[in-house]
């Protein structure tokens, strides 16, 4: 709580400070998906950029009205709804209609977010909210994808992106299928290498495994991000689906391929360690983290749906108070002062 | 014994149903049909319709015969009232339309478990002569009835652009297939309760200086 100037200000403990405030960890985050955004611009071209540009400013409208509403202080500053705007068009399919990312912003910030209480009161991801909302609300447009690296991309616009608003959107004709669709469906597995480095289609941030993979070591560096997070929700990707891989390799597809594929990279990386929707305790990072990626097996291999990232973030979101119940640590006291009283 | 009938105390028994205790918008009852078949306005009238009427009447029986009833059977013999009209408006659906039948489903015998009408039996209608019961029972049931059809028109508006299966959006509109969904059902009645306690609190507030003056 900041004092008035000139008065001393008295504090609880602790008194030592890591020297990270909210604002220098935003900006940091915001670094680390610089390089997934600019690759998404660069393999989407213009709808990429209209989109993730659209994503940003519809959230910093709904967290302005909200707290202009709740008479709060604005926390437009602080970075964090950059992130939730960006994180939140990264998941966008790229010819999204500019309308439904408005609609989708202020759902991720208004229901995801200022609802609960604002910055640091969201049991979910926010952007995953907003992801999850534009989902059920439209299904076709949220599973129709242009191909990257189409000839005109940078000087075109596809017909979907400018929809008059609450207009339909007729998908175009060019529209193709994701890898995790194309081996859901036609049993057509993509090369490795093409979903390392994005030359794949898919939603407008996912594509890259690499460029995500190298943003969350530099804030694993910067020690600004849970590693036990990703480490664990991989991980339990990896091992769930070589078991599978290893007892019946015409039916599973190889774990490289699941965990290079479809939105897994960026969910494990800045999606699931959103530090106030994940446990606070290591043991319970690594159940989180697990319990995600088991989630994102069943789904991809025995779902409806290609794709179940954002339904097992959000499921681990709504577990991770139980789980921090779940390994609460014991009391910080020796053994004799328990057995004295 | 009662409290007379005054007309302008009789107006307050209709009128409290409609707003100020509003079954669904202010006493949270009737959850299970206000969020299962509000996804038309159709349905939403028609299940609110027919509400009114089962609370109506049972409303009016239980009044006439509240002296007759023992106590310790009372919650069996209201349910048997209640019960009895509940089949009446189920065979009377069912010669009405049998596709609006089939839409409203099981929940045509489950308004017999709406805790409004027990409730409305419970702690109005035995306790009070049959007219101020009725005038109860009409504000209540027509309070149900606006709170689903204002449940049932946006998300009918919003998920199919019609409404009561007329087109009032032009043909390019994008249906928000949510608002079909039981997630729409939830989202819609969060967002009329944020708006009438919105309403609440600014009459709260209007009202606060004048109160505090009072004492003073």
């Amino acid at each position: 709580m900041p004092s008035a100037p000139g008065t001393l200000e008295i504090r609880t403990s602790p008194h030592v400070l890591s020297g990270y405030s909210v604002d220098t960890i935003m900006f940091n985050v915001v670094l680390a998906l610089l390089p997934t955004a600019a690759f998404a611009v660069w393999a989407f071209g213009l709808a990429a950029l209209v989109t993730l540009t659209a994503a940003v400013a519809s959230c910093l409208a709904a967290e302005w009205l909200a707290c202009k509403s709740s008479g709060s202080p604005s926390t437009l500053g602080d970075g964090s709804v950059v992130i939730t705007g960006l994180l939140y068009g990264l998941t966008l399919p790229p010819a999204c209609p500019l309308w439904i990312t408005a609609v989708g912003g202020f759902a991720a910030v208004g229901l995801g977010k200022a609802l609960f209480g604002g910055l640091g009161q969201n049991p979910f991801n926010p952007a995953l909210v907003g992801r999850a909302f534009l989902q059920a609300a439209f299904p076709v447009t949220m599973t129709t994808f242009t191909p990257a690296f189409g000839a005109e991309r940078f000087t075109t616009l596809p017909g979907t992106s400018l929809a008059p608003p609450f207009g339909r959107a007729e998908p175009d004709a060019f529209s193709g299928a994701t890898p995790l669709a194309a081996w859901k469906f036609d049993g057509e597995l993509a090369q490795t290498s093409d979903l390392a480095f994005g030359l794949v289609g898919g939603s407008t941030g996912e594509t890259c495994a690499l460029l995500i993979a190298v943003g969350g070591l530099y804030l694993i560096a910067r020690n600004m991000m849970s590693w036990r997070i990703p480490a664990a929700m991989l991980g339990a990707v990896a091992l769930a689906s070589a078991a599978l891989h290893v007892w019946a390799p015409e039916a599973y597809a190889p774990p490289l391929f699941m965990l290079f594929s479809g939105g897994l990279m960026l969910g494990a990386v800045f999606m699931a360690t959103d530090m106030v929707a994940s446990p606070m305790t290591h043991t319970g990072c690594w159940i989180y983290g697990a319990l995600i990626g088991a989630v994102v097996v069943v789904i991809r291999i025995w779902g409806a749906m290609p794709e179940g990232v954002m339904y097992a973030i959000l499921l681990g979101n709504a577990a991770s108070p139980l789980i921090d119940r779940l390994v609460q640590p014991g009391v910080f006291a020796p053994p004799a002062a328990e057995s004295a009283r | 014994m009662e409290a007379p009938d005054t007309t302008a105390m009789g107006a307050e028994e209709f009128w409290k149903g409609l707003w100020k205790e509003n079954p669904v918008f202010v006493q949270v009852l009737g959850m299970c049909p206000a969020l299962a078949v509000s996804n038309t306005a159709r349905n939403a009238l028609a299940m609110g319709l027919a509400t009114l009427f089962v609370l109506t009447a049972s409303n009016a029986v239980i009044s006439l015969v509240r002296h007759v009833v023992p106590k310790q059977v009372r919650i069996a013999t209201y349910i048997l009232v209640i019960a009895t009209f509940v089949t009446l408006v189920d065979m009377g659906i069912q010669a009405i339309s049998l596709d609006l039948h089939k839409a409203l489903g099981a929940f045509i015998s489950l308004i017999v478990a709406n805790c409004l009408i027990l409730g409305r039996a419970e702690a109005f209608a035995s306790r009070h002569g049959l007219g101020a019961s009725l005038l109860d029972a009409l504000g209540m049931g027509a309070g149900f009835t606006v709170a689903l059809l204002s449940l049932g028109a946006v998300r009918e508006i919003l998920g199919a652009g019609t409404l009561f299966g007329l087109p009032v959006l032009p043909a390019a509109f994008e249906p928000w297939v949510v608002m079909l969904l039981p997630s729409g059902g939830f989202l819609t009645l969060a967002g009329w309760l944020l708006v009438f306690n919105a309403f609440e609190q600014r009459r709260a507030r209007a009202s606060a200086p004048e109160a505090r003056e009072v004492p003073g």
